[in-house]
């Protein structure tokens, strides 16, 4: 239970710390057309991807000359998608917007506190009406105005705006905030994947206690509460069938060790049985969490920086109980004819990071696959009701939609279950590989 | 134009995916068929090699991503 418990705490200190500085907003939206160049308003259909229909009501003030911060525009499903799946600085239940605490680190010092001082509304979008030492609050997230010159100290935010730019020859969405009459530009928090998803270094770093940092925290209390009441009962009622909690776990847990650890890993299966444990509660849990309807959709095993945390982990964990025979086979390859080292080696060297790599993937694409699916189902509300124009479509696809989610949300359910188990077996195979002993 | 190249790459990593996803499932299928009392073997294998396939069309889609 302790080890157990260790674990989970490192794993939340190092997510924390990763998934701090890692903002899904940030990817390039190449993947769809936009027609208009000038593409302004923007529109969210709620902050929980599980059908809360408020979106199609714009809240951007101040009127349009070209350039000006516009009223909203069509309904742009994929930006929707974007905005659902990436972190934010509060947490959102329903329309509710709950502040979050807030630790921003620029040049110009820290800025502490919690988001509500950028004065959202409650219910609503996130969008913040005061400015702070140049950082606003858009749609939950805090950004900064890029300009330097821009004074420091409290600023009032009339509204912000969207447009498509090209930058660097790559389409990217920038967003403008409103201040009165002038406009400025907004640039994300920093990422350090040095914009291969979109983002890069910017003006200040966000260590905030996140929509994805609290989501872990709950998800983790809840399992070291479960887990905890389940020790107990294995301590009172010793000798006799388990009952409720405690049974609903040991079927788990006999399940991973009867066909993940056992069979993989052998006579030593015990040394690793805590962290494929962690490892499947951690994320079978989170994945569970991101489902509930209505409770914010936090996105956490959906996010780079968390699946690459625990991707290090089986890599780390992987290569350092690695035994001299899988070294040798990895770096020498015995008893294989010179013109094929030159190839097999290079291979396995690869494949040596390609394992982890895949593994932070196959996690990362499957549960933002799921909660993607279920925006763009409940954007068909938008899309057919043509932003409200249309009450005969809206209410066509709010039966088909709500159907079709339903449908979907069944599959995520099983999707949650199988990429927990795979992320646990393939952990256990690498493992296993890894600490094979030699038979020849 | 970059999206729809995009779009077509990723396609064509789904089409490799589903077609190696499709035989490990039918083959199981049949496998199950044979030899029911290995139900569990064969489902856990199944599931781990339509994970590495998986892993592949992944690869794929990232680099569809990267280059676009």
């Amino acid at each position: 239970m302790i080890r157990l418990a260790a674990i989970f705490s490192f794993m939340i200190c190092v997510a924390f710390t990763m998934s701090a500085q890692h903002n899904h907003d940030g990817h390039d939206h190449s993947g769809h057309d936009h027609s208009s160049h000038d593409h302004s308003g923007h529109d969210h259909s709620g902050h929980d991807h599980s059908g809360n229909a408020h979106g199609a009501k714009g809240h951007a003030t101040g009127h349009g000359d070209h350039g000006g911060c516009g009223h909203h525009g069509e309904f742009d499903v994929a930006e929707t998608a974007m905005h659902h799946i990436s972190d934010a600085n509060v947490y959102s239940i329903g329309p509710l917007q709950i502040p979050l605490p807030i630790m921003l680190k620029s040049d110009d010092g820290w800025e502490l506190g919690m988001s509500s001082k950028f004065h959202p509304d409650l219910l609503g979008h996130g969008d913040g009406h005061l400015g702070h030492n140049r950082y606003v609050l858009h749609g939950g997230i805090v950004k900064r105005i890029a300009d330097s010159s821009f004074p420091m100290g409290e600023f009032k935010v009339s509204g912000f705006k969207h447009a498509e730019e090209m930058v660097d020859g790559k389409e990217k969405d920038v967003v403008y905030v409103c201040t009165g009459d002038a406009m400025h530009k907004l640039e994300q928090k920093s990422t350090f994947d040095g914009g291969l998803f979109g983002g890069g270094m910017s003006s200040y770093k966000d260590f905030s206690l996140t929509k994805n940092v609290t989501s872990m925290l709950l998800v983790c209390l809840f399992l070291f509460w479960i887990f905890r009441r389940a020790a107990k009962a294995y301590k009172k009622q010793d000798g006799e069938a388990p009952k409720g909690l405690q049974g609903m776990l040991e079927t788990f847990v006999v399940f991973i060790r009867d066909e993940v650890a056992i069979p993989f890993l052998g006579p030593k299966w015990e040394k690793y049985f805590t962290f494929l444990l962690s490892v499947f509660f951690f994320i079978l849990g989170l994945n569970l969490y991101g489902q509930i309807p209505f409770f914010g959709g936090s996105n956490v095993t959906g996010n780079l920086a968390v699946t690459m945390v625990l991707a290090l982990l089986t890599f780390l964990i992987t290569n350092f109980s690695g035994n001299a025979h899988y070294w040798k086979h990895l770096l020498v390859a015995p008893g294989v004819p010179f013109i094929v080292k030159l190839i097999i080696i290079p291979v396995e060297l690869m494949g040596l990071f390609i394992k982890p790599l895949t593994l932070m993937l196959r996690l990362f694409a499957n549960i933002t696959a799921g909660h993607i699916v279920m925006v763009v189902f409940i954007g068909f509300i938008f899309i057919f009701g043509k932003s409200g124009e249309s009450i005969v479509g809206a209410s066509g696809a709010a039966v088909g939609s709500t159907l079709l989610t339903m449908f979907m949300m069944a599959i995520e359910l099983i999707v949650a279950l199988v990429q927990a188990f795979v992320f646990t077996i393939l952990t256990a195979s690498y493992i296993g590989a890894a600490t094979e002993e030699a038979h020849h | 134009m970059g999206g729809s190249i995009v779009a077509i790459g990723m396609g064509l990593a789904v089409i490799g995916a589903g077609l190696g996803i499709g035989w490990i499932g039918a083959k199981a299928m049949e496998s199950i068929a044979r030899q029911p009392e290995a139900v569990g073997d064969i489902r856990s294998n199944m599931i781990l090699m339509a994970a590495f396939i998986e892993g592949a069309a992944l690869i794929a889609i990232l680099l569809a991503f990267l280059v676009a």
